[in-house]
Formats: C-alpha cells, sequence, structure tokens
C-alpha cells in the first residue's frame, strides 16, 4: 500500500486517473494548480490505484492524502 | 494632473503604484480579493474595495466587480498593473465607455500587439526584423508539421493570443513538435480562451533583450534604454539587468530604433515594452513580442535613467507632456532586478504558506518592491512572486557586490524562496562575466 501526498497548498485542477486503473510507476495520477503553475502528481510505484481521495477543485494542503495505490 | 485612481491589481505592483499616485496628491483605490485583505497595498490605498474572492476569474479578472468598484470609490481613473485586466483590449475599452480614463495604451494598440501573429505580420511590414515564423494561426497538428517543415527545426511552439511564456516550448523535431504542439494548444485554450498556435524558428543561443518606450500624448515615442531578461526558468523572467552586457553601443542604436518604431507602427502611448531575441553569434535581433503594458522589471530603467514610470503613466494619461527631456535619458551606471519567488531554489515548485519573518535588505543602491510582510501568508491562488531586490551602482561590478550583499541580507521564512538561486547567479561566472544566454539557469542546475 502506498500512500501519495501532496507537497504544497494547491488547488485540485485534474483528477486524470480512475479508482481501479492499473498504473505505472511515473504516471500522473492528478493534475495540481498553485502559483499559476500546474503540478503533475505521479504514482511512485506500481499497482492498483485504489483510492482517489481528491476531486477537480478541492483546495489541498501540504501532506494531504491524495491517492493510494496498492 | 488625475485627481484619483483605482489600482486593478495586487501585491507588490499595487503598492508600487499607490506610492507614486501618494507622493503626486492622487487619491488611490485599491481592489483586493478574501485572499489579500492583510496585504500591505489594500492598507496603503487611501481606500480598499473588497471585490470578490480568491480565484482571479472572480476578482481580479472579474471586469464588472472591478468597474462596479471604480464607480463605488468615485475613482476616476483606472490603472492595470501588469497581468490580469491589463492587456485586455475589450476592458480598456469598457473603461474608456463608463467615462474613466484609462492609464494605458489605446485599446486598438492593446488588441493589434495581442494577437501575436498579427504583431509578427505588422511588424514584418514596418521593417522590424521577425524571426521566420507562422503568418496565420496553426490550429491542428498536420498543419504544425507542415510549418514546423518550412520553417525549419528547431522551432519554437507558443500560444497566439498569451505572451508570458505559458505553455511554450521547443521541438527538434516532429515527434517532439506533437507533444509540443499539444501542451501549446491546451495552456492557449485554458490561459488565453483561443487554441490559436504560432511557430517561429527557436534561436538556441539567444539572449531576450527589449527596450522601454514611452509614447507622449503628443505622438512622439521616446525609447529609454533596454533590459536583459535572460536569466530565466520555465521561460519565464527571473533577473534582469540594464544596460544589457550582451549589447554594443551600435546594436543598441538598431534596437532602440526597431522598438520606436513598433510603437510608432500602433500609434503607442504611455509605457510599453519591445521584446526581442538576440542571437548572440550573429548578433542580429528579431522581434518577439510587444508588452502594452508596465513591465514586471521596468524598476532598473528607473534606476538608471532616474524617471519614474508610473508618473509618465499618470501625466501621458491625462493628456499632459511627459517630464523628463526625451534628448537626455542616457543611462546612469547600472541596475539589477532579482525576482523573489515563493518556490523552492533547485525545482523552482511553488511555496506558498504563512510569512513568519521577513526582513529587507536597504542601503544606499537598493530598492525593494515588496508585495508581502512578516504575517502575511502567501496563497496558491497568483503568481509567487513576493518582491523584486533592485540594486544600482555606478558599475556592473559594483552592482553585483551590492547585490550578493543585498541577497545575503534579504530574510524571509515560512515559504521557501528562491534567494539561494540568485546567490549561486551571482557567484557564477558566467553571470560574473556578462557572456551569458537564456540557458544560464539551467547550467547553474544541471
Amino acid at each position: 500500500m502506498a500512500e501519495v501526498r501532496a507537497e504544497m497548498v494547491a488547488n485540485v485542477w485534474k483528477v486524470v486517473a480512475t479508482e481501479g486503473d492499473q498504473v505505472e510507476d511515473g504516471d500522473t495520477l492528478v493534475i495540481l494548480e498553485s502559483m499559476k503553475m500546474e503540478i503533475p502528481v505521479l504514482a511512485e510505484e506500481p499497482g492498483t490505484l485504489a483510492k482517489l481521495h481528491v476531486a477537480e477543485g478541492d483546495i489541498v494542503q501540504e501532506g494531504d492524502l491524495i491517492a493510494t495505490i496498492s | 494632473m488625475l485627481e484619483s485612481v483605482l489600482v486593478a491589481n495586487r501585491g507588490e505592483i499595487a503598492r508600487r503604484i499607490i506610492a507614486t499616485a501618494r507622493r503626486l496628491g492622487i487619491r488611490s483605490v485599491a481592489v483586493y480579493s478574501e485572499a489579500d485583505a492583510d496585504l500591505p497595498f489594500v492598507r496603503e490605498a487611501d481606500q480598499a474595495v473588497l471585490i470578490g474572492p480568491p480565484p482571479p476569474a472572480q476578482s481580479y479578472l472579474h471586469s464588472a466587480a472591478v468597474l462596479a468598484a471604480a464607480h463605488q470609490s468615485g475613482a476616476r481613473a483606472v490603472h492595470p498593473g501588469y497581468g490580469f485586466l491589463s492587456e485586455n483590449a475589450d476592458f480598456a475599452r469598457r473603461v474608456l465607455a463608463e467615462g474613466l480614463i484609462w492609464v494605458g495604451p489605446p485599446p486598438d494598440a492593446i488588441g493589434q500587439m495581442g494577437d501575436k501573429i498579427n504583431a509578427r505580420n505588422l511588424m514584418q511590414r514596418a521593417g522590424v526584423p521577425v524571426a521566420m515564423g507562422s503568418t496565420d494561426p496553426v490550429t491542428d497538428a498536420s498543419q504544425a508539421l507542415a510549418e514546423a517543415e518550412r520553417i525549419g527545426y528547431p522551432v519554437m511552439v507558443k500560444a497566439a493570443a498569451g505572451g508570458g511564456g505559458i505553455g511554450m516550448s521547443a521541438a527538434t523535431g516532429p515527434e517532439e513538435l506533437q507533444t509540443a504542439f499539444e501542451t501549446a494548444r491546451t495552456r492557449a485554450e485554458r490561459f488565453f480562451g483561443s487554441p490559436a498556435i504560432l511557430l517561429e524558428r527557436f534561436l538556441e543561443r539567444a539572449r531576450h533583450v527589449e527596450v522601454q518606450i514611452m509614447g507622449g500624448s503628443d505622438g512622439q515615442v521616446v525609447a529609454l534604454g533596454e533590459r536583459d531578461c535572460s536569466v530565466q526558468r520555465r521561460h519565464q523572467k527571473v533577473a534582469e539587468e540594464t544596460p544589457s552586457p550582451g549589447v554594443s553601443p551600435q546594436l543598441r542604436g538598431a534596437l532602440l530604433a526597431a522598438a520606436v518604431r513598433a510603437g510608432e507602427t500602433v500609434g503607442y502611448r504611455g509605457a510599453g515594452t519591445v521584446e526581442f531575441l538576440l542571437d548572440v553569434r550573429k548578433q542580429e535581433f528579431v522581434f518577439l513580442e510587444m508588452n502594452t503594458r508596465l513591465q514586471v522589471e521596468h524598476p532598473v530603467t528607473e534606476l538608471v535613467t532616474g524617471i519614474d514610470l508610473v508618473e509618465q503613466q499618470f501625466l501621458v494619461a491625462s493628456g499632459e507632456p511627459v517630464s523628463f527631456d526625451p534628448a537626455r535619458t542616457a543611462p546612469d551606471g547600472h541596475a539589477l532586478e532579482f525576482r523573489v519567488y515563493a518556490e523552492d531554489p533547485v525545482r523552482f515548485l511553488p511555496s506558498p504558506g504563512a510569512i513568519t519573518e521577513w526582513e529587507e535588505p536597504a542601503g544606499p543602491g537598493i530598492r525593494v518592491d515588496a508585495g508581502y510582510e512578516a504575517g502575511n501568508t502567501v496563497t496558491p491562488f497568483y503568481d509567487p512572486l513576493l518582491a523584486k531586490l533592485c540594486v544600482h551602482g555606478p558599475t556592473r561590478d559594483e552592482a553585483l557586490g551590492r547585490a550578493r550583499e543585498a541577497v545575503a541580507a534579504f530574510r524571509v521564512a515560512g515559504p521557501k524562496t528562491n534567494l539561494p538561486l540568485h546567490a549561486d547567479l551571482l557567484a557564477s561566472e558566467e553571470f560574473i562575466s556578462g557572456d551569458y544566454d537564456t540557458s544560464v539557469v539551467a547550467g547553474l542546475r544541471s
């Protein structure tokens, strides 16, 4: 079980992956936006995207859980 | 002179415009979003009007809310600063239609230069050199491939409707072009509301040099020297200086003359900037774009000319002559600007957060234009610019020495900042030599 967390305060601009997807290391899960910059949040290991904890338009704080990969 | 002005912007530039308004006895009205209520510019204006929630579309880009604030406060003029509504020709027209003074160029000049393809075509006809590139908007991938073949790789792919480096990327061959085209098209659609794309021949060793112009109310366009903006990350400026160490007197003459011609071609009034790319090897330049507004890095020009550019904007907007002698604008000494961003200094990722400590450097030849102070919170809604640290000295070497001390003395705790990048830049042989190009930051971080 791997947890993917937000590195900074940001707005969730786009959710790219869907729960249940098979993901590879480096696949984009969601795209955050902070300070006029888009920041892709990537899977850091291969697995199944068990849960997405954010939706488009959400504000995440640094350290917030974005996705769980099993 | 104007009686009152609404400043349709935020942060350091709103504060800087308000400072000149105060000095000239012009009543200032700030507008602010819920995220910015505690920032210095709100407090320093004579009056402040809350215009909406944090997202720009609901506040600083919400033209109806800005205009309502102008009417409510009785402001007689609108200064747009940079970014947000500053290059929106329709907004400028609405300001004028509602009986207010627009502190900016004629809306038609904004429109003509805002479409980057139209601007290139216009400049070419006026005899200003442009790079090989599109004369019509590129709208699909196969057309982009054909254009790239015609122009020759490498090419730069960018949005036709916007600037600021957003969505811009270079392609060295057809495969990279596909990606670059898709990136540019999505960004163009999202940020500028138009998917039109422009392709241009990419210069590999280039300096980014721009010329400050000022169009008088009598129609005379004057060039106030150049600024070198080659220190960039993600095609966005990080530090600037004037005069450019890469421009010979002869080349300077040609650049300034081309910028004046560009301004005259569109009947320019007020402050504007004509950007050029300079081919380092060939010592040739091409027109890049024109920014029809006050530029972020305008303070370096102010430091070497002694001219307050915002004051000149106010004068021209009220139909009065500029307050300087156009024949005596030669630069005095050397000035640099370092943009202090809320971002980590290695990967350049945004770093919003609460500012727990803020101590600005001070002393002879040091100017800090800051948007924040201790106790403020940097939010994720706007660009990462916290402050502009500017230094002025009799020579470039002396200015660099002051810059090193000032960077070391600038203390910010809370958000990460790029001050360590500036310290590295000021220690790099390439930058110190003056012989650098737009790849200098990448070189520091490789």
